[in-house]
Formats: structure tokens, C-alpha cells, sequence
């Protein structure tokens, strides 16, 4: 039972001292979790607080392997609009 | 009619339309009203007072990389783009090493007064990096004012720890009152261990927002407001927010214009939400202007941002370089002790001054806003493709004021490596809408056609004159050049 970061990680730190099981760490090209130490929260908060407060869409993963925070989730960008706007901004 | 400089002189008022004295940066009129001990704090400082931050400079470390909150006109891939310069991610410091480099920085640059912590997140979501760097600070540099700006959300809980560190002034971002309009601006927040949404969210922040606030006005810690001016959601509101947050007794609210690119990736850029232009951020300032005192002169500087007004010597003071330098802050302190008194005498000298630039206008002749070139003293000093940021005055019967800073991406820088030098002079020019003459030490001819042709006059004339009286002179010469007579002036092709 673990969650996991992944590259789209931004390196902000904030999820690391929410972290009730101190199983997140700083780490090179991105911050990490300690799969051993993560508890999902179980126990400690309703919610997995490193994906509560992560701002980055798509940066933690849940066991599954699945985001916990889908594009568009967090910014209410749809991910549509997000799309053609990179798309028009490569066109240039 | 007697052309005054009006920060010299409270009792001027222009008619409708235009500006009180009162509502130009922080004179001596707009801070006359505050009891001692604030108006102290205020006067030379940097940040508050129209009239220092020309001598003083100012930096921020970057040691608080996380945040609480999520804005609209943030991307966390980024620094943010409105409390900072979009685009540029800045070097996160650990607290140990921030302190190395405001010393060293202090040391180089003994006008630099004030250290601020603004980001790039929120700090007082890293309350521990944050109050380290801090604590060390007031310990090893006391002669350095240190300041925070932020989002409000975890501000009740710190103002003790605040109050302790006798910290100078609190900024707080509040771009509203209502959480209708909170939930336009808010997307989410992290409040007690869960993301929250919407209004419900919106209403969390304002409240401990203003909680914070009335807090540290208790305490007796300085607060300034910033609001981001998002045309079409909170445009009309801020005049709400000036009047809220004045009576709650923070002294001054800086209105900051929306800045949102579709590259910044942010939801505002995006979705195509535009900012405000110029004129449209200017009009807001007045409005608010009658309730509250505006500051026009804050720079949005970056967050890593080093030196004095219009530069940025953060090049010569990366991490690496900073490792290596060795600095006695004993003898700095002494050094930057004396320069200092020297400032304050220039001040005190420069208030005594009566002699305001004496010449006549008709009454009724149009106003015209005008750009100038400056790296401080208040002198027209510096060359137009080395201006990172102009500082704008509007010239009238009135007299001169200050109306605000214009940044520009620098197009000239030294040599002629930049590829895009054609863009940026265009991205200059449009930084200077509205503005019908640009006065500066020199200027390179191609700027010079350029901007003829986009209807401003450049002007190379009063290198190293004072700023108020070269506006005037040259309000003067266009007055009798016949060039102020039509109520609007077209643009020369
Ligand atoms: S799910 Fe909970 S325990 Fe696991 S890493 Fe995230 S915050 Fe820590
Ligand atoms: S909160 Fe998200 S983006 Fe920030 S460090 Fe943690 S995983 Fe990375």
C-alpha cells in the first residue's frame, strides 16, 4: 500500500511536511515516497494529505498506479482548452 | 498658474478627474495622517515611501517553495506570475543559505534596507524555513528591516511567532471580500487537512485573511494590502476591499495589474481572461485613491529580485558566487551605517526644499503622462535600452506626480547576441501606452525612430536632472510648442 510521485513532480515541498508517516523525502530529479513508510494515511486522515495538498495535476499516483488528481482536477483548466492552447503555442 | 510639484506641496487638488495629492505613492501629505511611530517606519522605506525607494533598495530570498492555496493566476511550475516576473523560477535557498546572501548582498549594496520573504510559495505555508531564516537574521544583521508577504490563510497562527521577530511589515494578498467572487479567484485551498473548494474555500481565506489582519494591526505590526486587478472579476469589488481593509487599519493598498499569458500555463491564461490595461489600472488607483492610501511606485519586483530601482544585479549574486565570498558584516554594518545618514540627510534636505519648478500653463491645458529613465537619486540617469522599468509622471496645471512603474523586458543588453532585440524594443514600446515622451540620459537611434513613430517623443535633454522639475520642463516646451491644445492628441505616423 503506497502511493507514488512521479516526474511531472514540481518540487514544491509542500507535500513532505504534511506527510503523517514521514514517508516523503527530497530527492533527485524529484521529491519521493518511501513505499515501506507510506500508509495512505490510513488511520491518521480521511484523505492522503500529499495529494490533498499537491498542486500539480497527475504528480501522485495511488497503488493502482492511477492519478489521484486528474488533469483538469485541480486547476479547473479542461484538459481540452489546455490542449489547444499548448498546441497553438508550439504552432508559433 | 504656479507648476508644483505636488508631493511638496498637501494642499494642492486638481479638479475632476485628476489627482489629489494625496493619492500619489505615499508622500508626506498621505502619511501625515499616521500616528508617530508608524510615519517613522514609513518614510525612508523603500517599499512605502514614493520618495525613498529612489535612494533604498530592496531584495527577497526564495526560501519558501511550498504552498496552501491554489490562485487562478498561478502556476506552480513557474514562480508566481503576479507576485513576481513570470516565466522565471527562482533559485529555492535553504534558510542558511538565504542569510549568507542578504549579508553579502547588505555588505555590496549598503543601500539595501529591506529583506523580504515573498515565496515562491506562501511563507508562512514553510513556517520553519521562514522563521529560521529570520531569526538568524535579526540576529547576525539587525540593521536590516525584514518583511513577508502573504496569502493570509495560515496568518492567525503566526503572528505571535511574527510579533517575536519584530518583523517590520506584513503583506497580505486579498483580492476580495466575497467569497462569490473568492471562488473566481480560489480554485481550491488545503485547510485542515483536506482540499477544499469553491465558495466554502473562498470564505476560509477571507476570513482568516481579515482575522490576520486585525491581528497584527493589535499588534501594532505595519500591513500592507495587495490586490491583483482581474478585469471582470474583482475589478469593481477592489474599491470594497480598499474600504474594508483601510478600516481594519492596514495603511497601505497596492493595486497589481493581472499578468496572464497562455504560456504561463495558469487557468486565467488559458482561458483567455486578459489583464488590465494601463489606463484601466490607473482609473482603479484613483477610485480606490479617495478611501485609501495607494502606493503606486511597488514594482511587483521578483522574488529573487536584487538591487535599486530599475536594476537587477541578482546575476552578480548567485549561490555559487556567493559561496565564495567572504564578508566582515561588523565593517559593513559601520559602512552602511554612514550611508545611510548620508540618504537621510539628502531626504531631510530635499524635504526643506521649497523651490518647486515655477512656470505657467493655461488652466485646463490636457495632462500628459510621460516615462523616465532612472536608477535612482531621483535624477533622469540612466540610459533608455539599460531601463528594466520606467517610472511614469503625469505633468498638468497641477503640477507633476507620480503615477506608476512600467516594467519592460531589457532589450539592450551590452552587446548584440540578442536575437530578438526587434521584439523586446517592441514589447518596450508597448509597455509605454499612453505615455507621449520618454526622458532619458541617452538613447541609441533605431529606439529613437521607433518610438517617434509610435507617437513618443523621446528626449535625451535633462540627463541628471531632478525628475519633477525635467516633466515640468518638458510639459512646458510641449505646451508652447502649441502640442497640448487638442483635447487628444493622434499618434505621429
Ligand atoms: S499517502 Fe499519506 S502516508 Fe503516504 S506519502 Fe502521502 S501523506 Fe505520506
Ligand atoms: S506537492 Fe506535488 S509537486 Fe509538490 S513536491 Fe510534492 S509531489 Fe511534488
Amino acid at each position: 500500500m503506497s502511493l507514488s510521485i512521479i516526474e511531472s513532480c514540481v518540487n514544491c515541498w509542500a507535500c513532505l511536511p504534511v506527510c503523517p508517516s514521514n514517508a516523503i523525502y527530497e530527492a533527485k530529479p524529484h521529491f519521493k515516497i518511501d513505499a515501506a513508510k507510506c500508509t495512505e494515511c490510513d488511520g491518521d486522515f480521511a484523505q492522503p494529505q500529499c495529494a490533498s495538498i499537491c498542486p500539480i495535476e497527475g504528480a501522485i499516483l495511488d497503488q493502482l498506479g492511477a492519478a489521484i488528481n486528474p488533469p483538469g482536477s485541480l486547476t479547473g483548466i479542461p484538459p481540452s482548452m489546455m490542449e489547444a492552447a499548448m498546441a497553438e503555442i508550439r504552432a508559433r | 498658474m504656479e507648476l508644483t510639484v505636488l508631493g511638496d506641496n498637501a494642499a494642492q487638488n486638481s479638479a475632476g478627474g485628476g489627482c489629489s495629492a494625496g493619492s500619489c505613492g505615499s508622500t508626506d501629505h498621505q502619511v501625515s495622517h499616521l500616528p508617530d511611530h508608524i510615519r517613522e517606519k514609513v518614510e525612508n522605506h523603500p517599499c512605502y515611501s514614493e520618495k525613498a525607494h529612489h535612494y533604498f533598495a530592496r531584495m527577497h530570498v526564495a526560501v519558501a517553495p511550498a504552498c496552501n492555496i491554489q490562485c487562478h493566476y498561478c502556476n506552480r511550475k513557474y514562480d508566481c506570475a503576479n507576485e513576481s516576473r513570470p516565466g522565471v523560477v527562482s533559485e529555492v535557498l535553504t534558510p542558511a543559505q538565504a542569510v549568507k546572501k542578504t549579508m553579502v548582498v547588505a555588505a555590496n549594496i549598503p543601500q539595501m534596507t529591506v529583506l523580504g520573504i515573498a515565496g515562491p510559495g506562501d511563507p508562512l505555508a514553510n513556517p520553519e524555513k521562514t522563521f529560521e531564516t529570520f531569526r538568524e537574521l535579526s540576529e547576525k544583521a539587525p540593521d536590516i528591516k525584514l518583511c513577508v508577504s502573504t496569502n493570509g490563510l495560515a496568518l492567525p497562527d503566526a503572528v505571535e511567532e511574527l510579533a517575536k521577530h519584530n518583523i517590520d511589515h506584513v503583506t497580505i494578498t486579498i483580492n476580495c471580500v466575497d467569497p462569490e467572487v473568492g471562488a473566481k479567484i480560489y480554485p481550491w485551498i488545503f485547510w485542515n487537512n483536506r482540499r477544499i473548494k469553491g465558495v466554502k474555500a473562498a470564505k476560509i481565506l477571507i476570513e482568516q485573511q481579515q482575522k490576520g489582519l486585525e491581528m497584527l494591526v493589535a499588534r501594532g505590526i505595519l500591513v500592507k494590502v495587495n490586490s491583483v486587478l482581474i478585469p471582470g472579476v474583482n475589478d469593481e469589488h477592489l474599491k470594497e476591499v480598499s474600504r474594508i481593509v483601510k478600516a481594519k487599519g492596514a495603511f497601505l493598498h497596492n493595486v497589481m495589474p493581472l499578468i496572464a499569458e497562455a504560456e504561463h500555463g495558469t487557468f486565467y491564461g488559458v482561458m483567455g481572461q486578459r489583464g488590465p490595461s494601463p489606463e484601466e489600472l490607473s482609473e482603479l488607483q484613483d477610485a480606490c485613491a479617495g478611501d485609501m492610501n495607494m502606493m503606486r511606485h511597488c514594482r511587483q519586483c521578483r522574488a529573487d529580485a536584487v538591487g535599486m530601482l530599475g536594476e537587477d544585479r541578482g546575476d552578480e549574486f548567485t549561490m555559487d558566487k556567493i559561496e565564495t565570498m567572504e564578508i566582515d558584516y561588523e565593517e559593513a554594518m559601520v559602512k552602511r551605517a554612514r550611508v545611510h545618514a548620508a540618504i537621510a540627510e539628502t531626504l531631510a534636505a530635499d524635504h526643506a526644499k521649497v523651490s518647486a519648478p515655477v512656470m505657467t500653463v493655461a488652466a485646463g491645458t490636457r495632462p500628459v503622462q510621460m516615462a523616465v529613465a532612472t536608477s535612482g537619486s531621483g535624477v533622469i540617469n540612466q540610459h533608455f535600452g539599460h531601463a528594466k522599468e520606467f517610472l511614469v509622471y503625469e505633468a498638468s496645471p497641477n503640477g507633476v506626480r507620480f503615477i506608476g512603474h512600467r516594467k519592460t523586458d531589457q532589450y539592450c543588453i551590452g552587446d548584440d547576441t540578442c536575437g530578438e532585440k526587434e521584439s523586446s524594443l517592441t514589447t518596450t514600446i508597448r509597455a509605454l501606452e499612453g505615455c507621449e515622451a520618454v526622458l532619458c540620459s541617452k538613447i541609441g537611434f533605431e529606439p529613437w525612430d521607433l518610438l517617434e513613430a509610435a507617437g513618443i517623443q523621446p528626449n535625451g535633454e535633462h540627463a541628471m536632472e531632478s525628475i519633477e522639475e525635467a516633466v515640468a520642463a518638458v510639459y512646458l516646451e510641449m505646451a508652447k510648442a502649441g502640442k497640448l491644445e487638442q483635447a487628444v492628441i493622434t499618434a505621429a505616423a
